[in-house]
């Protein structure tokens, strides 16, 4: 019996073994399914990660190790190469491992920490032949990082997510051409820096407001059409721009990774495609938790450590505590503008010290306030000087808002300047 | 006058720089967009992150960075001399792979462990 099970050994796992050991548990697994500890940050190999959390700027693969080196320091039992298959609502995780074969484990408590992964060509429903050439950015990433085999020489990239820019500039430097970055909405979705580091960098032209109509090539991509899309994301007839690439990127979106959490009947939000949580990432199911991008997709990976900190911690409270009782609940709902919350439940008698709230707006915003209402009360009102659905926002809910809360507020944005 | 994004962290803040005036900066939320600004229009810089082939260990690529910025013109010719490397496991995080990029003064040291 073990008092806590981690699912996942990527930085969100990592993080939250590391604070359930601080915070007195001493009978913690790791199960991860690669043959190392890291997750998706060994295939990071860029830098811009820390500068939050260690107020220094690494790579991914340094941000794993210093995860790494704290891990090896407790003694969290870790086992890699081991996928887990299922977890039960009596938290018994079933899992099968090349060392270990088929095992039942149980724990007082469960960190979901599975993270995310890439959406594909088929779930976007890309017209145009099937031939070698279309990845996944993050699988372009991880064949260039990772195994050292260069993808393609002439590349158009879909979509202007993060791992996107990333890969336009990783491409290019390997010796690739990237013809184009292209993105169906009229906005950016990954960071400013990263237009600028990696795109206008290299003169790497962005298309915003098109998308890919048809890929052509039997064996291997040969060409890529691109047309312009009207405000409803209809191609314009007559816009088509013809690129001769091998090539094609995919960096449409992340899905957090949810199966496990589904089967076991665990509530999910629609709006984040990971588990609706309390103000401490707990689940629906009492005593189980989740953390990091398979509760909702980040874009830095500071915040995914820091909420992984908080569901140890919980998950440490709860092993103590289990039978602690849940008492009135705060519903946060997301009004206009906003595209969804987390957590999405607050207890305010376990939030003692306010509990922090991430969210993503709509759309792209200029000067705006973001109001906190409960009924017609206002409880807050804060400014921004801009917002973007690329940028995850963060505000603090003090105790004494909470405490007027009643049982439902609802967040949301308000434009006040131009963009 | 010219407006450049702070590439230094992910705040991405916008900075007006005034080239008549000493590159002076505004907009910057911390001390180090106000050096990246200036820099930027007199001597753009850049850390350059990369792999080289590695024997021996996990992964046959082991990912690297310059250990300080290099002059922006330089990042190719930086990434021509990693194709001449091959390291041999174990690596350690920091240890470097080669000294002097290009005569910079930069090296580029290994990221991980191998």
């Amino acid at each position: 019996m073990y008092e806590l099970i981690v699912i996942g050994g990527g930085p969100a796992g990592l993080a939250a073994a590391c604070a359930a050991w601080e915070h007195g548990l001493r009978r913690i697994l790791v199960v991860e399914r690669d043959r190392e500890l890291g997750g998706i940050l060994n295939q990071c190999i860029h830098n811009g990660f820390g500068l939050h959390y260690f107020r220094e700027e690494l790579t991914g693969p340094e941000y794993a190790g210093r995860f790494i080196r704290m891990l090896e320091s407790t003694g969290v039992e870790v086992r890699l190469d081991t996928t887990v298959l299922e977890i039960t609502p009596q938290r018994q995780v079933h899992m099968v491992g090349k060392e270990t074969g088929y095992r039942v484990e149980e724990a007082r408590a469960v960190i979901l920490a599975m993270g995310c992964r890439e959406r594909t060509r088929g779930a976007i429903a890309l017209p145009g032949t099937r031939p070698a050439g279309v990845f996944t950015a993050g699988a372009a990433q991880r064949y260039v990082n990772m195994e050292g085999w260069l993808p393609g020489r002439r590349v158009v990239i879909l979509g202007s997510g993060d791992i996107g820019l990333i890969m336009a500039r990783r491409m290019t430097l390997e010796g690739a051409r990237v013809l184009a970055c292209v993105e169906v909405l009229p906005y950016s979705g990954g960071l400013t820096r990263n237009l600028v580091q990696c795109l206008q960098d290299y003169d790497i032209p962005l298309y915003l407001s098109h998308t890919v109509t048809d890929i052509r090539g039997r064996d291997r991509v040969e060409q890529v059409v691109v047309a312009q899309v009207d405000q409803d994301r209809r191609p314009i007839p007559g816009t088509e721009l013809v690129f001769d690439c091998d090539t094609l990127l995919l960096s449409v979106g992340l899905i957090p990774e949810n199966e496990l959490t589904r089967q076991v009947g665990i509530r999910i939000d629609p709006r984040t495609n990971g588990a609706v949580v309390f103000e401490n990432m707990e689940t629906s199911l009492p005593g189980v938790f989740a953390c990091g991008n398979v509760a909702h997709v980040h874009d830095l990976v500071d915040f995914v450590t820091a909420e992984s900190r908080k569901a140890g911690a919980a998950a440490a409270d709860h092993v103590r505590d289990p039978l602690r009782g849940e008492g009135p609940v705060v519903e946060v709902a997301a009004g206009a503008g906003v595209s969804y919350t987390v957590p999405q439940r607050i207890r305010p008698d376990r939030a003692a010290e306010g509990c922090g709230l991430f969210f993503r707006v709509d759309r792209v915003l200029g000067q705006s306030r973001i109001l906190v209402r409960s009924g017609d009360r206002l409880l807050a009102d804060v400014s921004r000087s801009r917002l973007a659905p690329g940028e995850m926002e963060h505000i603090t809910l003090s105790p004494a808002l909470l405490a007027q809360a009643g049982d439902s507020i609802t967040l949301s944005v308000q434009e006040v300047g131009s963009q | 006058m010219k407006e450049l994004i702070c590439i230094v962290c992910p705040q991405g803040c916008t900075l007006r720089v005034d080239e008549d005036h000493d590159c002076a900066v505004t907009g910057n939320r911390c001390p180090r967009g106000a050096e990246y600004g200036k820099q930027e229009l007199t001597h753009p810089t850049r850390v350059v992150t990369s792999t080289v082939r590695c024997v021996g260990g996990l992964h046959p690529r082991c990912p690297v960075k310059t250990d300080r910025p290099i002059p922006k013109e330089l990042v190719f010719q930086a990434m021509d001399c990693l194709n001449k490397v091959t390291l041999t496991a174990p690596v350690r995080t920091g240890d470097v792979v080669v000294a002097d990029v290009c005569g910079t003064g930069a090296a580029f040291v290994a990221t991980r462990d191998l």
